[in-house]
């Protein structure tokens, strides 16, 4: 039986309804069960209604923050991340997530507050056209200008947020529509007839591809994030060993196939294994299943798979042919075209002689590391995923040890790896790790930073405390903005400019004045008795851990470079 | 080269700012956009012309548009037949001496005038970009004051030559 509440009962007395209770309650329609939000002046009537919600509410300590954590959530969960930030500089504050969502993929829900539509136009009181600033890293964008418009607006926004390809979605409210009051609508349907995502393959591009992978002799799956939105990975599995098929993932992708698979090959692309790169660039039949040929991925295009018949299946059909030339275009949901794929039970390659190839390079070509007596960054990873039986969540900020944890925690499972891949967003890292310790409560989740990322977005430390989120901090801290100190090795003559930190806070004392105990990790031994000691308890903690301050990260495609150029591939 | 591009699109606030967003940040060359409304109640139509390097490059632009929420349909009429107009108002310098010099320029490419002042004249023309283009070459050692084009506007004529069947950019 519907639980009798005020909106149940407003609606059934026909009486007025205000446009934020309409808003909430199209938020209960869609199960939001958390909000990152931060109220000011325009959101004040949301505010209000919220006072009364049952609503998970969570007050990030920066709205950027907010945003992050809800990018965080969605990652982990599959489910929109829902924001709320009020006008002018709560909006402007949110660019970088949306930008960064928009670059990823991930579906968001963000309400903006916004003056009052009688004043919109003249410059008012934290006024910001935030409509324009965001329409190019939104997959779309609304001003509400009527209250009987907020339950369809938000049924669409949903809508359009998880379908097709995934995306952020900004619905801008001015304050008088939330403060101002309306009959309670009728249920509207959603019209969009400019928006409908293709499913299903077309039957033909399917059959093409069945008999390309029959006759290849070098076949590779290249497997992207797009398997995690469509949640194919137990089709992944089963279409790669119906056909003996090796696969590699992108950053993104990583956790879509299981890393101990025989068939895993590896992480592709500028930081990737060489085996993977290898694979790519000697394949002749290259399957691309929702990956968006990324540059960081390809490299050089010009030397990209220069042998290879190129398969793309995707759902976003502007991906097609956009970077790399396609010969079996299939427009689709990954899950669908996998299941297809599977259903028509192709004579599988023969290609033992490939299959060789690549388990000789994987023997011949792992990661590696020189052990020093320094406590090397590799070995704090292995260490991790060694203390965590791989089952972590595993968040990272962007940099040298974003790279190391893609490189060396391998994900037995989907949505248990969460990075800002397209934009490369330093400050991502902390407060996405909210999200997904709210989106995962039972998950260890080790929320992994660099010295200079860890500080874009410190302000999170308190609602870590707050929430009592049992968040494992790591900072791989080698006083450097590691990343940028290591190009400057290379290509720029050692003139490590602005690179390397002269000052640095106590970041245990920092934890410590936020309420989160904090330990200084200088050695192997030390790292082990104290992952033993915190990594498994219920309390948030903080690792500054002292890492070798020259360590790169190798093997590397150069920029310019082809997958087979690649360097400090070997001791 | 260039190509004419017809959009359907829907009449919501801000679908203009989408469109030209799209074409500054994707770094397509555009020449003209021209927007009004259709013949269907809540739909606009958009007629672009735009510069392309390549077919690759007119694909991008296509499937892009057609990712927009808001777009409808996207067609590259510039193989079709097509009706392709464009209007231009251009005030040219004129006195007594020159002005029917200016006037047995006009009929030829029937354009007409539109206002007359003691040291100017208002010619309106209409036809395709090349016409106009001739036109305001031929006019402009008069002296050119002003000068306003609306950019192509332009449809599929009602009958197509059998052979010539739409090409949907769609690669399913
Ligand atoms: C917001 C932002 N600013 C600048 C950069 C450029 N950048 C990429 S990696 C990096 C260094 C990161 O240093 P740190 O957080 O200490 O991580 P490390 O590389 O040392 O592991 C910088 C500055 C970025 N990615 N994001
Ligand atoms: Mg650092």
């Amino acid at each position: 039986m519907l639980q009798e509440t005020a909106f149940t009962k407003m609606k059934a007395e026909n009486e007025p309804i205000s446009g934020a209770e309409l808003m909430l309650e199209a938020l209960k329609k869609e199960q939001v069960e958390v909000i990152f939000g931060y109220p000011g002046g325009a959101v004040l009537p949301i505010y209000d209604k919220l006072y009364d919600s049952k609503i998970l509410h969570i007050l990030p300590r920066h709205e950027q923050g907010g945003i992050h954590a809800a990018e965080g959530y969605s990652r982990v969960t599959g489910k929109p991340g829902v924001v709320i930030a009020t006008s002018g500089p709560g909006a402007t504050n949110i660019i970088t997530g949306l930008a960064d969502a928009m670059m990823d993929s991930l579906p968001l829900i963000v309400f903006t507050g916004q003056v009052a539509t009688g004043v919109i136009g003249t410059d008012a009181f934290q006024e910001a056209d935030i409509l324009g600033i965001t329409t190019p890293i939104t997959k779309y964008n609304y001003q509400v200008r009527s209250i009987e418009d907020i339950p369809r607006i938000v049924k669409e926004a949903f809508y359009v947020a998880t379908s097709g390809r995934p995306g952020p979605v900004l619905i801008d409210i001015p304050k008088d529509i939330a403060a101002g009051t309306a009959k309670v609508p009728e249920e509207q349907e959603i019209v969009l007839p400019g928006y409908q995502p293709t499913v299903q393959p077309n039957y033909l591009q399917i059959r093409k591809l069945t008999e390309a992978v029959s006759r290849a002799k070098k076949p590779v799956i290249l497997a992207g994030a797009g398997i995690l939105f469509a949640e194919a990975y137990e089709e992944l599995k089963q279409y790669a060993e119906q056909q003996n098929l090796p696969v590699v993932h992108t950053l993104l992708g990583l956790g879509g196939f299981p890393a101990e698979h025989p068939l895993f090959v590896g992480l592709a692309g500028m930081h990737g294994c060489y085996t993977a790169n290898m694979a790519l660039y000697e394949a002749d039949l290259l399957i691309n299943i929702g990956a968006r040929f990324d540059d960081r991925l390809t490299g050089n295009l010009q030397h990209f798979a220069p042998n290879a018949t190129v398969a793309h299946i995707d759902i976003d059909p502007a991906e097609i042919g956009k970077n790399v030339q396609t010969h079996i275009p299939v427009v689709a949901d990954a899950k669908e075209a996998l299941k297809q794929l599977i259903a028509q039970e192709g004579k599988p390659p023969v290609h033992q002689e490939w299959m060789d190839t690549l388990n000789a390079w994987k023997a011949e070509y792992p990661f590696f590391y020189k052990e020093d007596g320094r406590l090397k960054p590799q070995k704090v990873m292995e260490m991790l995923y060694e203390k965590t039986k791989g089952e972590a969540v595993v968040v990272t900020d962007v940099g040298q040890h974003q790279m190391w944890a893609a490189q060396y925690y391998k994900f037995s499972k989907a949505n248990r790896w969460v990075t800002s891949g397209g934009l490369g967003t330093m400050g991502f890292g902390l407060p996405a790790s909210i999200g997904a310790q709210l989106a995962s409560p039972d998950s260890i989740v080790l929320s992994i930073s660099g010295d200079g990322g860890f500080q874009m977005c410190t302000q999170e430390l308190a609602v870590i405390r707050e929430q009592n989120l049992p968040i494992k901090i790591i900072i791989l801290n080698n006083s450097s903005l590691g990343m940028v100190r290591q190009w400057q090795e290379i290509f720029y003559e050692s003139r490590f400019s602005h690179s390397k930190f002269s000052s640095q806070p106590d970041f245990v004392k920092l934890a410590d004045a936020y309420g989160i105990k904090g330990y200084v990790i200088e050695d192997e031994a030390q790292a082990e008795s104290i992952f033993n000691e915190v990594l498994t308890n219920n309390e948030p903690v903080l690792l500054d851990i002292r890492i070798d301050p020259d360590e790169n990260v190798y093997p590397m495609i150069a920029p310019g470079k082809g997958h087979h150029e690649m360097v400090g591939v070997k001791p | 080269m260039k190509r004419i591009i017809t959009l359907t699109v829907m009449n919501r606030p801000g679908v203009l700012n989408r469109i030209t967003n799209l074409f500054s940040k994707r770094n397509y060359n555009i020449e003209s956009i021209s927007v009004g409304y259709s013949e269907q109640e809540g739909m606009s139509r958009i007629t672009c012309v735009v510069h392309v390097e390549n077919i690759g490059v007119l694909e991008q632009i296509t499937k892009q548009l057609n990712k927009q929420i808001d777009v409808i349909k996207v067609m590259d009429i510039t193989e079709q037949s097509i009706v392709a107009r464009e209007l231009a108002l251009i005030k040219v310098v004129s006195n007594s001496s020159t002005r029917n010099e200016i006037y047995s320029l006009i009929q030829p490419f029937r354009a007409s005038v539109i206002d007359v002042s003691k040291d100017s004249l208002v010619i309106q023309l209409t036809g395709e970009s090349d016409k106009i283009e001739a036109f305001i070459e031929l006019i402009k050692p008069y002296g050119i004051k002003e000068l306003a084009r609306t950019g192509t506007t332009a449809f599929l004529r009602g009958t197509q030559k059998p052979s010539q069947a739409i090409k949907p950019y769609s690669i399913v």
